[in-house]
């Protein structure tokens, strides 16, 4: 018993479950912007990964021209969010009403527009973004960096604020009012186009702000946005469609369950660990791990 | 009235398929095998219009049925000395339906956007253990082979050339187009059609709708398998890039461009596209994708019965 608890390594667990947090959080918020969109309208944003990458990017221009890492962090969020509603306007709107299936094709079709664009626009090679402090305190044989922590942080304290606004901002109520009844809603005077545009922007913009959060940790690239929309879809799944508390519990999940399984296999095939929690959910739990059984 | 679209609609086959047999007399090189190529990707989009066109299913897991087809191939290729057309298209065959079978079990339970998720996903845990096998799959390289010799044992074996090997693709696609026009009209296809458009009546009429769909995915990942077969034939080599679900998202734009629930739609589309990328590609290189995204979105929100859309019931009559 003694030689098997000293042969289970308790520091790389802790390592692995506080990068699993890390990432989980930021997971979390790329998901909750997912899962609005999907809640609220029914909407399969394929190219939420891509607003992702060129949210990283404007940071990364910003970043370049003001010296500032907390100015790109705000001024990839606007630019997104305009953008974002830019896009529900051109391509969403006119497919409102048409079966959801028609907005996954948009969406992808948008998805390869912007990858490339950013491709033409930023070439192949990653773009680096300089963590904006650089402490450090000991963990074991690592030095931890501060920064994460307070990614994670931030993280939360985003989609904190996006679940205060939904439950008691007067706009908020009209957000959840829109996803309960869209025709009710409108009978009563509230103007669903614009709330629709306005949650697609809003989801934007959370996209872009965890691409400049997370981009210090591993580069900014074209293709980046490609892996965390799969995830996210995984997530959104596995934490039941259109649940905000749901997905952000899957994301952890989902992130500590793949930090650990980075500790037996390299991290490109621990990917297939979450694959599998995807399928499983949808087998035996399709509405989704975290969310109470519908009666 | 019946007799009169039949004259017409094999009249225009027998002009199409005419045209396709002479092209490579009159095309130079490249164009041949361009030609050949749009063939290949046809019979992908075609396959998977069984599920987009036929029973509302989208899916986005294509590329797993075509890549596994594609290392089938390759493996019977490079195991087998010397290589054998005949060998290398059952091997293909098999690959491509033991993962269609695989998957077909667990997404046909789902529905929707559910389905389009789940075959996603599943086309990525292949995508990724032929990424990091790389003992077997050759990895991020792939595996590259010899062309096999078009051999009837017993009759004739000559090597294949660009006409030869035009030939015998559109042999392959037409004859696969032409059982899966009989399928889709056959009761089998009518139960299809009568999932796509009102699944829980077709449940409550008595029909094992889960089987069907199961069937479906199958026959769908069965065709998807051959026109991998038939690309690695014509490429001689295997390569991650054509597991990933890119791939998928192609043939599912072919299939949108040329209209679903048509079969002749989809090739049609594949050559739309093909074109489009090339003519683009001459002066934006590898950004052809921005001009032929936009156009994509163009046909979804303005054209979503697709190019031949307008003439969907005739074609299927």
């Amino acid at each position: 018993m003694m030689s098997f608890l000293q042969s289970v390594p308790f520091d790389q667990i802790l390592i692995q479950t506080l990068n699993g947090v890390v990432t989980g959080m930021i997971l979390a918020l790329v998901a909750s912007g997912l899962t609005l969109i999907f809640g609220i309208m029914d909407v399969v944003n394929f190219a939420h990964g891509e607003l992702f990458m060129l949210g990283a990017y404007v940071g990364v221009v910003t970043l370049a021209a003001t010296g500032n890492f907390w100015l790109a962090l705000v001024s990839a969020t606007v630019v997104i969010t305009v953008l974002g509603a830019l896009i529900h306007v051109v391509v969403l709107r006119p497919l409102l009403g048409r079966d959801p299936l028609t907005t996954i094709l948009a969406t992808f079709g948008l998805s390869l527009v912007l990858q490339n664009y950013a491709l033409w626009q930023f070439g192949p090679v990653a773009r680096q973004i300089p963590e904006p402090f650089g402490g450090h305190f000991n963990l074991f044989y690592l030095e931890y960096p501060w920064y994460r922590l307070l990614i994670a942080g931030l993280s939360g304290v985003i989609i904190g604020g996006l679940w205060l606004f939904l439950k008691y901002g007067s706009y908020g109520i009209w957000i959840r009012a829109t996803t309960q009844d869209r025709i009710m809603a409108q009978a009563m005077g509230i103007p669903v186009p614009l709330v629709l545009t306005s949650v697609f922007a809003i989801g934007s913009g959370m996209a872009a702000a965890s691409g400049v959060l997370f981009g210090p940790l591993v580069g900014v690239n074209a293709v980046m946005g490609l892996d965390w929309v799969l995830k996210a879809f995984i997530v959104v799944v596995v934490g039941g469609m259109g649940s905000l508390g749901g997905s952000i519990l899957a994301s952890i999940f989902i992130s500590l369950l793949e930090a650990y399984a980075a500790l037996v296999v390299s991290p490109s095939q621990a990917v297939i660990v979450s694959f599998v929690a995807l399928i499983l959910t949808l087998l035996f739990r399709p509405t989704g791990l975290f969310v109470p059984t519908p009666k | 009235m019946n007799a009169r679209h039949s004259v017409v609609y094999w009249t225009g086959f027998s002009v199409v398929l005419a045209l396709l047999i002479v092209a490579p007399l009159v095309l130079p090189e490249f164009w041949r095998r361009f030609l050949t190529e749009i063939l290949i990707w046809g019979l992908l989009a075609m396959s998977s219009d069984i599920l987009i066109g036929y029973t509302g299913l989208v899916s986005f897991g294509h590329s797993a049925f075509f890549g596994l087809g594609m290392y089938g191939a390759a493996t019977a290729l490079i195991i087998h000395r010397p290589p054998s057309l005949w060998l290398a298209i059952p091997c293909g065959l098999i690959a491509a339906a033991g993962v269609a079978a695989f998957v077909a079990y667990f997404s046909t339970r789902l529905r929707d956007i559910y389905f389009a998720i789940t075959t996603l996903i599943f086309s990525q845990i292949f995508y990724v253990v032929i990424f990091t096998w790389t003992e077997l799959t050759g990895g991020e390289n792939g595996l590259t082979f010899r062309r096999p010799p078009l051999e009837i044992p017993g009759l004739f074996k000559v090597p294949f050339n660009t006409f030869s090997l035009h030939w015998f693709v559109l042999a392959v696609v037409v004859g696969s187009f032409l059982i899966l026009r009989r399928i889709t009209r056959s009761p089998f296809g009518m139960v299809l059609q009568s999932i796509r458009e009102n699944e829980t009546r077709t449940r409550a009429i008595g029909y094992a709708v889960e089987r069907y769909k199961m069937v479906a995915v199958m026959l769908s990942g069965l065709f998807a398998g051959l026109a991998g077969v038939l690309y690695a034939v014509q490429n001689q080599f295997a390569a991650p890039d054509f597991v990933y679900f890119l791939v998928s998202g192609e043939a599912v734009i072919y299939n949108v461009i040329g209209g679903v629930g048509t079969l002749a739609g989809p090739i049609l589309g594949a050559a739309f596209f093909l074109l489009l990328r090339e003519g683009f590609s001459r002066f934006l290189t590898e950004f052809y994708l921005i001009p032929v995204g936009i156009i994509f979105i163009a046909i979804v929100i303005f054209l979503p019965q697709g190019l031949l859309g307008f003439a969907r019931r005739w074609l299927n009559r």
